[in-house]
């Protein structure tokens, strides 16, 4: 047993029984290369970058990963008009999450369902926009408009969800940094263990590329991707990486718990058999490898596994020149007898979603229980040293025998740390638990 | 601006307002609300609106007095009297 492993050791949920198994029976999305799981897959199989030139007030060119959903699909002119953008992708990923898990809504009784989306940040696009107008007003606040505090509450992606859908149970953002497309779903996997909803509507979502704040902040800390082909801008591990790539997206998983799925006949992708969440407690920005190392650990130990039981490690590494390094520190430490292990990463096609993040790249890896192949990390031409892993798949991807186990690292600002692990779904024999 | 020149202004932010609808119908006798689906936060919209455009300040006593098309014109008529369309 490792010394890590002696220091965490495995400590199962509380709740052993078949209502406390939570699965994903829905997928919902919008990225930069594709708006339906198939179609992202497609793209990370193909190795497709959605990464494009943008510009933005005051920052002027740069590079960001842009979503062209159909924002009028399950949305009026008006409703656009008065939303947020986040709130509109919120909106597009729950209603294709929910068709996807082949849910009779209109006989769903709306007060057991909850909304819980995470979000890196919320309000900034919104508070950045009535500035610009009223400085044309020579900074006269009386035409600040009267919907800046409903788009600009925290709450106001997970509500605008909620009000679109008629969901009159629980909904709430859950703040947290780029960690915050696992913590959406660990939240909604929690609330259904508690019993709170029947059905949980949870992921992330990221409307960042609209504020010219978060370009600008990056470009200070020097933290900014640039390359004169923005498709090589994301290109985590690789030498020659000198940052992030800002994109907008949103990922919403409809997470069941297991009797109910069974009960209804549903599809299942997985089943969140692990989760973690910690705080490094040392930095503003900068990681920490031992305290990621121990969110891994600890997810591990919650699902009884061994690190080398994980076929896929869904890393975060964002092209940043201290992440990527540290990242890699951690799961070497955690991996360290897991020759078989495959590490890959998703930000190198679309950049980084932010709130969004955490959840895309774990439905991108989902359909591997089906095709049996680990996507790559693309643009790695230059592997830097520091961030070697024993099975990173490097630029094209790598066929495996039936993955089991896919384990979803997501980090944030102000050291917050967070990994789910999701099993393949057999489904049970007759009369087994849970059936 | 003149009455005809009003409308046409209230049409237009009427039609940033609520871009779903079709505003050739409008009569202007009937209230708003009973034809286009406008709530309050709407209504200040069309307040904030003629602020932006024309510096025009109506105060809250006055809002029922833009309750329709016809009462809006009347309403506004003196106060855009010398004002220029945009």
């Amino acid at each position: 047993m490792s010394q890590l492993m002696m220091q965490f050791p495995p400590r199962s949920y509380p709740d052993q029984s078949a209502a406390a198994r939570i699965v994903i029976t829905g997928i919902g999305l919008t990225s930069p290369v594709a708006h339906s799981l198939a179609e992202f897959r497609a793209a990370l199989l193909a190795g497709r970058s959605g990464v494009r030139k943008y510009e933005i007030r005051y920052v002027g060119e740069t590079l960001a990963g842009v979503c062209e959903f159909d924002n009028l699909r399950y949305q009026t002119k008006k409703d656009l008009r008065r939303g947020t953008r986040a709130g509109s992708i919120g909106i597009y990923c729950a209603h294709e999450a929910i068709r996807d898990a082949g849910l009779d809504w209109q006989s769903v009784k709306k007060h057991t369902v909850g909304v819980y989306l995470g979000v890196t940040e919320h309000g900034n696009v919104e508070t950045e926009n009535e500035i610009y107008l009223i400085k044309g007003y020579n900074y006269d606040t009386s035409v600040w408009s009267h919907h800046h505090n409903p788009r600009t509450v925290a709450n106001n992606p997970a509500g605008e969800v909620a009000l679109n859908l008629g969901v009159t149970g629980p909904h709430y953002t859950l703040g947290a940094a780029c960690a915050a497309g696992n913590a959406g779903l660990i939240q909604g996997a929690q609330m259904l263990r508690l019993g709170d909803c029947d059905l949980a509507i949870t992921g992330g979502v990221s409307e960042s590329i609209h504020t010219f704040g978060i370009f600008a902040s990056f470009k200070s800390q020097g933290a900014l991707a640039t390359h004169a082909d923005p498709t090589k801008a994301s290109r985590p591990f690789d030498k020659q990486r000198n940052g992030i790539v800002v994109a907008e997206g949103g990922c919403v998983f409809l997470l069941e718990r297991l009797p109910d799925a069974l009960r209804r006949g549903a599809r299942i992708y997985g089943e969140i058999v692990g989760y973690a969440m910690n705080t490094d407690a040392t930095d503003f920005v900068l990681p920490n490898a031992e305290r990621q190392a121990e969110c891994v650990q600890i997810a591990l130990g919650r699902a009884g596994l061994r690190p080398e039981q994980i076929d896929i490690v869904s890393t975060h590494a964002t092209g940043t020149d201290s992440g990527d390094i540290q990242e890699c520190a951690a799961l070497r430490r955690v991996f360290v007898d897991a020759p078989n292990t495959c590490f890959n990463n998703t930000k190198s096609f679309i950049g980084h979603a932010m709130g969004a993040a955490g959840a895309l790249e774990l439905a991108g890896n989902l359909p591997a229980f089906d095709d049996d192949t680990c996507h790559a990390t693309i643009n790695v031409d230059d592997l830097d040293p520091d961030c070697e892993l024993p099975g990173l798949v490097l630029n094209q991807p790598k066929t495996i025998r039936k993955p089991t186990y896919i384990l979803n690292n997501s980090f944030g600002m102000l050291g917050i740390n967070s990994v789910v692990i999701i099993k393949r779904f057999a489904v049970p024999p007759q009369g087994a638990p849970g059936t | 601006m003149v009455p005809a020149e009003i409308r046409e202004e209230i049409l237009d932010i009427l039609s940033d307002i609520s871009p779903d609808e079709d505003l050739s119908g409008l009569v202007d006798e009937k209230p708003f609300r009973e034809q286009l689906e406008l709530d309050s936060m709407d209504f200040l919209d069309i307040v904030m609106e003629l602020r932006k455009r024309y510096r025009v300040q109506i105060p809250e006593e006055d809002y029922g007095k833009l309750a329709s098309m016809g009462s809006t014109v009347e309403y506004l008529t003196p106060r855009l009297a010398e004002v220029a369309r945009r």
